[in-house]
């Protein structure tokens, strides 16, 4: 029976090596990825810039002036030129940050409570329930993404908010898929047994035990649709479904700006590289926090 | 085998119904009545009542329901609301717009795809790697309509070398493959491929380098084959799910075609459902999101089908 004696031998760490948090050796790993390092630093710049936007602007993101329509890149007093109505664009694209980062983020952060909830439930519980829930999770697998949220905001009209819950729903059902295959595996591991005969609730082991092993998966998994969020947030809006003119926000910026192309191609097409910038930047780090965390 | 694939086929039914379900509620959902498109706010009472009966608008709501899905199986997603046209006549047309556009870009994507993700794949760690990845990455973040705009500049505005709108000289609608219709198709073709091709990039290179890892290869390596007949047994084992994940791309182009036939005025499925949610036309909505919601799922269905057939192991699961 050397079977049952190499398990008595006792798994000795490293006397020298101090022993880390999880948390601590995620972020020592994530240090020595200078890709997901460059990334978050550019995602902070950004963030940065929509928190401090009245510090930073030059000019109200508001203020039209009809004298200054369409002015280069360049020019004097409007490093970025301006847009259609004269509007500083250097400093609606700093404001811009402000609208794009929330409509972009908060879909997804939404979606990551609902889903994460209504997986684990799916997850946990299993059986019966589990399928009922899967099988209507399903049917909003039936739309490309895209084409439902445009559905949804198009069908309820335009707006911020309809905008937020259309995204909302679409990232939902992805979540929730992610979090019930994550929560049914570790379902059926012995601790979770354990708990169980010792007599603990099921929301204490869902709590106690299960959160903490599904959350991480999940949390990476979430991270990567952030991208997918903020195209199709400023896409809503750029269709002209999401924010509403005068505001300051990327996709409706390149919308308004799109007749300029013909009179100044080039400042129409910065609120793009905003986007753009922020959506690749979220992919690296998600894909870094990925491997860091050892996620598959 | 046989029960996997009838069980596939069968599971096809609930979900078209549900999603039926679904574009039937769109316009219910959505604020203000429908009769609103239909007859003026002024309209006497007896008026307003005719017409709700005529559309089926005074029944409860489980017998309109009933009564569209047995319509819509005949073919009659009824009349638009801003033109009077039969939807199924303008979806049908709109679509063979968008399934032309999608066809071709998915091929681009698919073609550089595999090209790149093979490369890639092979050669991990290289620069080559590296600089595939980045494109990978690109591709899959990149605000498609931004691109569009980009192109346009640069092709239509700067060079004057393709058109940037239309799908046609002047305003015709019958497609001819010419060159001077095909011009038109370049651009946002260019711009739709780059998803497919970021996505199918990165899963071809992850296999391919998975792939390379296996014992086998090694095996076949030692025994002496020539490295292009290694490389037919890599491609055979990728291929499925490359072409599973490219007729999933293929699906999620129709629904994402919007956005780029938006900037480029396509005239497909995508400027259609734009026209009719700006002129608050909900039979076209309805009818355009379901027609391209159950093309996505028989389109996932000959996925799973082909993708079961290639590889028998899925039929296990």
């Amino acid at each position: 029976m050397s079977i049952t004696l190499d398990s008595q031998v006792p798994v000795a760490a490293p006397v020298s090596a101090p022993v880390k948090g999880y948390w601590q050796a995620v972020f020592s790993r994530l240090r020595r990825d200078p890709v997901a390092l460059i990334a978050g630093l550019i995602l902070l710049i950004i963030l940065a810039m929509a928190i401090f936007a009245p510090w930073l602007a030059p000019q109200s993101p508001y203020s039209t002036s009809m004298l200054n329509r369409l002015k280069p890149i360049g020019t004097e007093g409007f490093p970025l030129g301006t847009d259609e109505l004269g509007r500083d664009m250097l400093s609606r694209l700093i404001y811009g940050a402000r609208l794009s980062l929330l409509i972009g983020v908060m879909p997804v952060v939404n979606a990551f409570v609902i889903g994460s909830a209504i997986g684990i439930v799916a997850g946990f519980v299993g059986g019966r329930t589990n399928t009922v829930i899967m099988r209507i999770i399903d049917v909003f697998y039936a739309f490309p993404a895209v084409l439902l949220a445009i559905a949804l905001a198009g069908a309820l009209g335009a707006g911020l908010v309809n905008s937020l819950f259309s995204l909302t729903v679409v990232f939902i059902p992805p979540i929730a898929r992610v979090a019930e295959s994550v929560t049914t595996q570790v379902r059926n591991y012995d601790y979770i047994e354990a708990a169980r005969a010792s007599g603990a609730r099921s929301l204490t082991i869902i709590r106690r035990h299960v959160l903490g092993n599904v959350l991480g998966p999940i949390f990476v998994y979430s991270t990567s649709l952030i991208s997918v969020s903020m195209i199709l947030a400023s896409g809503l809006s750029f269709l002209g479904l999401g924010a509403r003119p005068p505001m300051p926000e990327w996709g409706l910026m390149l919308n308004t700006m799109r007749d300029a192309i013909y009179v100044n191609p080039w400042v129409s097409v910065l609120p793009g590289v905003m986007i753009f910038s922020v959506s690749i930047c979220c992919n690296m780090l998600s894909d870094g926090l990925r491997s860091a965390m050892d996620v598959k | 085998m046989g029960t996997y694939f009838f069980k596939r086929i069968l599971y096809v039914i609930p979900i078209t119904l549900a999603v039926s379900f679904f574009c039937f509620m769109l316009v219910h959902l959505s604020p203000g009545d429908p009769m609103d498109a239909v007859v003026s706010a002024d309209a006497p009472r007896e008026v307003v009542a005719m017409v709700q009966a005529a559309y089926g608008f005074d029944r409860p709501l489980p017998e309109q329901y009933g009564r569209w899905v047995v319509r819509a199986v005949q073919g009659d997603l009824g009349l638009s609301t801003a033109n009077g046209r039969a939807v199924t006549t303008e979806v049908f047309g709109a679509l063979v717009n968008t399934l032309r556009l999608a066809l071709v870009a998915s091929l681009i994507g698919f073609t550089l795809g595999c090209l790149f993700g093979t490369l890639a794949g092979y050669w991990q760690g290289s620069l080559l790697d590296r600089f595939v990845t980045g494109i990978a990455v690109g591709g899959v973040s990149i605000p498609h309509y931004w691109l569009g705009m980009m192109l346009v500049i640069v092709f239509s505005v700067e060079l004057s070398w393709l058109p940037s709108s239309g799908a046609g000289p002047g305003s015709s609608s019958d497609w001819v493959w010419e060159w001077r219709y095909i011009r038109h198709l370049i651009l946002p073709a260019i711009t739709l491929s780059v998803i497919p091709m970021g996505v199918v990039t990165r899963t071809v290179r992850a296999m391919v380098a998975e792939i390379l890892n296996h014992d086998f290869v090694e095996a076949l390596r030692a025994k002496g084959l020539a490295e292009v007949r290694v490389f037919l047994h890599v491609v055979k084992n990728v291929a499925p799910t490359a072409l599973a994940v490219m007729g999933l791309q293929l699906g999620y182009l129709l629904g994402g075609s919007i956005l780029v036939e938006t900037v480029f005025s396509w005239p497909g499925t995508g400027l259609l459902l734009n026209n009719a949610i700006f002129q608050r036309d909900l039979p076209i909505l309805q009818g355009t999101i379901l027609v391209l919601a159950i093309f996505f799922v028989l389109l996932n269905l000959m996925v799973d089908l082909a993708q079961a057939r290639l590889d028998p192991r899925i039929q296990r699961n």
